[in-house]
């Protein structure tokens, strides 16, 4: 029997936010879903926001969830999270931060928490109309665990996605390993590869920022922008009397409003290009685009 | 000693019966003599040994000197399998199935990185062999063919002497997990075509950590333990006395309550297994059900998860299982049940309940009144539902082209 803290018996024995949101034509507020997991894996979740348009603040939150015992605490702990916070703000809702709600999870049982965070990252993307990331390639290639059906490319992906260093983490990511274990040298074998991969193109390569880059998950991309905005753009910005806002991110196309002085200076697409867009691409990725909303 | 919880899970482990703890007792505490040795204090207890072999071979049917003691059914299995690889150097082909207890499973993919090759026959829907797959399968180079009695999971019974008729048709060695069978079904292996067969005594309420290995007389053994020369140089190590004990006078209350207590089973079993389908929509009852354990049922509950039903269940100090109790520590759905090609709409939601002879009509009353709620408040917080039919198909379908 697995180990549960009391928070998490709690809500799994008496959740509150448990059901759907359904769109009632309500003026200033709109519905958004997010799924992720399938009945395959175990355990799936679809998880519905109401979000008001105005400020971009989600004003209610409710989830259904096929899974364990922690899989469902972790659904109620996401919506006590997310209540109440802005979508970006959301979105920097961690999985972490939901196994810390919950007073901590089992290790194999991380899963579920990531499940929370995957989720409402689909809900989020879908509301933004942003195509989540399908990654078709994961059905293909040969199936390295039976026992969760999943593919050498789903787990090379994840790895390389969360720079992972051991067959543990791919466990908790995505279960993959955690059943027979008997695939779990392949997946070790699989992150040697990978580790040899990425110092082999470290070495003919001096680029980091764009190695960097490839690494990241749409969320981390977005907080990774959103921190180099904040620390070391809008200082500058304020300075001068204006400011600048993340507006979207579709692909390497970063949306900005520029706010303040900044708005309405003759030389804001200067500060476009030289003091935004430069600084991005120096940290982040050189294809990087900024335009202005 | 009192049980403060409705406990159905006796194909995990069992209670410890009163008068097997007393039987034991004396050679904890006073008969402490080791049973090798040359004085009368070590005599007595050399005199216990042997009747609790007496007291398993009349269980199985079987000659005592055909008895060996094991820590239980892990080793029991372990040793038979290697002792009839050895015994049959020239011979490099194992058979066995894909529902086996990991303790056969696991030893098989271990044999197979030494070069052994080994055929894993399927089940059908139901969990049953298909024997003329075990025919093709049979070879000269067949060296064992290793089969259980009874599934632990679904209480599915195998034809087993019809298998082994096969099997000695072909001169390989035939051996018989029969942990979940011994003490259920009656056996008597006098009239058998089994060469050696395993049991465990907590499936039989005597304590963990004992067992025995039946080895039919003329079958070459080679010891898995080795050492000083107990047991007729069969397994080495001082005997378990006081487990042994216990085993021994477990196997005599079986042999005296197996027929009383096997017609109560049938008929709780039964009548938890045909409520719970009249009172909860979207389940079904996975296995044989006309060659089955007769205390054990397993139910899939389309759509919930399995340890979310379990963990409700607890709260009424209600103890079941949702797969092998060895494997329930994975994330794995139950390899019998995937072996069986259940959908996954069931698959994750299979719930084992499992009687024995101190189930009460009482506790499965307990068990009809709050297992309908449960299902459905976990249904209610599932998202696969009847209206949410296409995700769940979408879902589906992955999962069949994988
Ligand atoms: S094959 Fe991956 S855990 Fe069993």
């Amino acid at each position: 029997m697995w180990e549960y803290t009391d928070k998490v018996l709690e809500l799994f024995y008496n959740p509150k936010n448990q059901g759907v949101l359904e769109d009632k034509g309500e003026s200033g507020v709109k519905i958004t879903t997010g799924e992720v997991g399938s009945i395959a894996c175990g355990d799936a979740l679809r998880l519905h926001l109401k979000v008001d348009v105005d400020t971009d603040k989600i004003v209610d939150a409710r989830f259904q969830t096929f899974g364990c015992t922690s899989a469902i605490a972790s659904s109620e702990a996401l919506v006590e999270l997310v209540k109440g916070k802005t979508l970006d703000e959301a979105l920097e809702v961690t999985n972490k931060e939901i196994a810390a709600y919950l007073g901590g999870l089992p290790e194999a049982k991380i899963h579920c928490s990531v499940m929370g965070q995957e989720a409402l990252e689909a809900a989020i993307y879908n509301y933004r109309g942003i195509p989540l990331d399908v990654h078709e390639e994961d059905d293909e290639g040969a199936l390295v665990c039976t026992c969760f059906g999943i593919s050498e490319s789903r787990i090379r992906r994840v790895v390389k996605e969360n720079n992972l260093t051991r067959a543990e983490d791919v466990i908790n990511y995505i279960k993959a390993g955690g059943g027979c274990g008997s695939c779990l040298a392949t997946i070790d074998d699989i992150i040697v590869s990978i580790q040899r991969e990425v110092t082999t193109s470290q070495a003919s390569n001096n680029n980091p920022g764009q190695l960097a880059v490839k690494a990241l998950t749409p969320v981390q991309k977005i907080a990774l922008i959103q921190k180099v905005l904040d620390e070391e753009v809008r200082p500058v910005l304020i300075a001068d009397g204006g400011d600048v806002e993340l507006y979207d991110v579709d692909g390497d196309i970063i949306k900005v409003k520029l706010q303040g002085a900044c708005g309405s200076c003759s030389s804001s697409f200067a500060t476009l290009k030289i003091a935004i867009e430069a600084r991005l691409r120096d940290r982040i990725s050189p294809s990087i685009v900024v335009e202005a909303v | 000693m009192q049980r403060n919880c409705i406990y159905l899970d006796n194909n995990a482990t069992t209670k410890v019966d009163p008068a097997v703890v007393e039987a034991m007792m004396p050679y904890i505490t006073d008969y402490y003599g080791n049973p090798s040795s040359m004085h009368t204090f070590g005599g007595q207890v050399a005199k216990a040994v042997k009747i609790a072999r007496e007291q398993v071979a009349a269980l199985l049917g079987a000659d005592e000197t055909e008895i060996v003691f094991t820590s239980g059914g892990t080793e029991g299995d372990n040793a038979a399998i290697r002792a009839a690889l050895l015994a049959q150097p020239e011979k490099r082909h194992i058979i066995t199935t894909q529902v086996e207890h990991p303790a056969v499973l696991t030893l098989c993919k271990q044999l197979e990185t030494q070069g052994y090759s080994v055929t894993y026959l399927s089940v059908n829907q139901h969990g049953q062999l298909d024997l003329d797959e075990l025919d093709a399968a049979l070879t000269g180079n067949t060296a064992l063919v290793s089969i259980m009695y009874a599934n632990n999971e679904t209480g599915t019974v195998f034809p087993i002497e019809e298998i082994g008729a096969r099997v000695k048709a072909k001169g390989a060695i035939f051996h018989v997990d029969a942990v979940q069978a011994v003490g259920k079904l009656p056996l008597n292996m006098k009239n058998s075509t089994i060469d050696m067969l395993v049991m465990s005594g907590h499936k039989i309420h005597a304590p963990k950590g004992i067992g025995a290995l039946y080895i039919r007389r003329g079958v070459r053994f080679r010891p898995l333990i080795i050492g000083g020369g107990q047991q007729r140089g069969r397994r080495a190590g001082t005997e378990n006395v006081p487990g042994l004990v216990a085993l021994g006078k477990a196997a005599e209350l079986e042999l005296l309550h197996m027929e009383e207590a096997t017609a109560r089973e049938i008929k709780q079993r039964d009548r938890l297994e045909k409520t719970i389908l009249s009172l909860i929509s979207d389940c079904e009852v996975n296995g044989d059900i006309t060659q089955r354990l007769p205390n054990t049922t397993n139910i899939g509950f389309k759509y919930i998860e399995g340890e979310a039903i379990l963990l409700h269940l607890n709260q009424h100090q209600i103890c079941a299982s949702s797969g092998s109790a060895c494997s329930s520590g994975s994330l794995e759905p139950s390899h019998v049940l995937r072996a069986m090609g259940l959908p996954y709409t069931t698959l994750h939601g299979s719930i084992r309940f499992s009687l024995c002879r101190y189930t009460t009509e009482a506790e499965i009353d307990k068990v009809i009144e709050v297992l309908p709620g449960i299902i459905q408040h976990l249904r209610d917080l599932s998202p696969f539902k009847n209206d949410q039919a296409a995700w769940l198909q979408q879902h589906e379908q992955v999962l069949t082209h994988r």
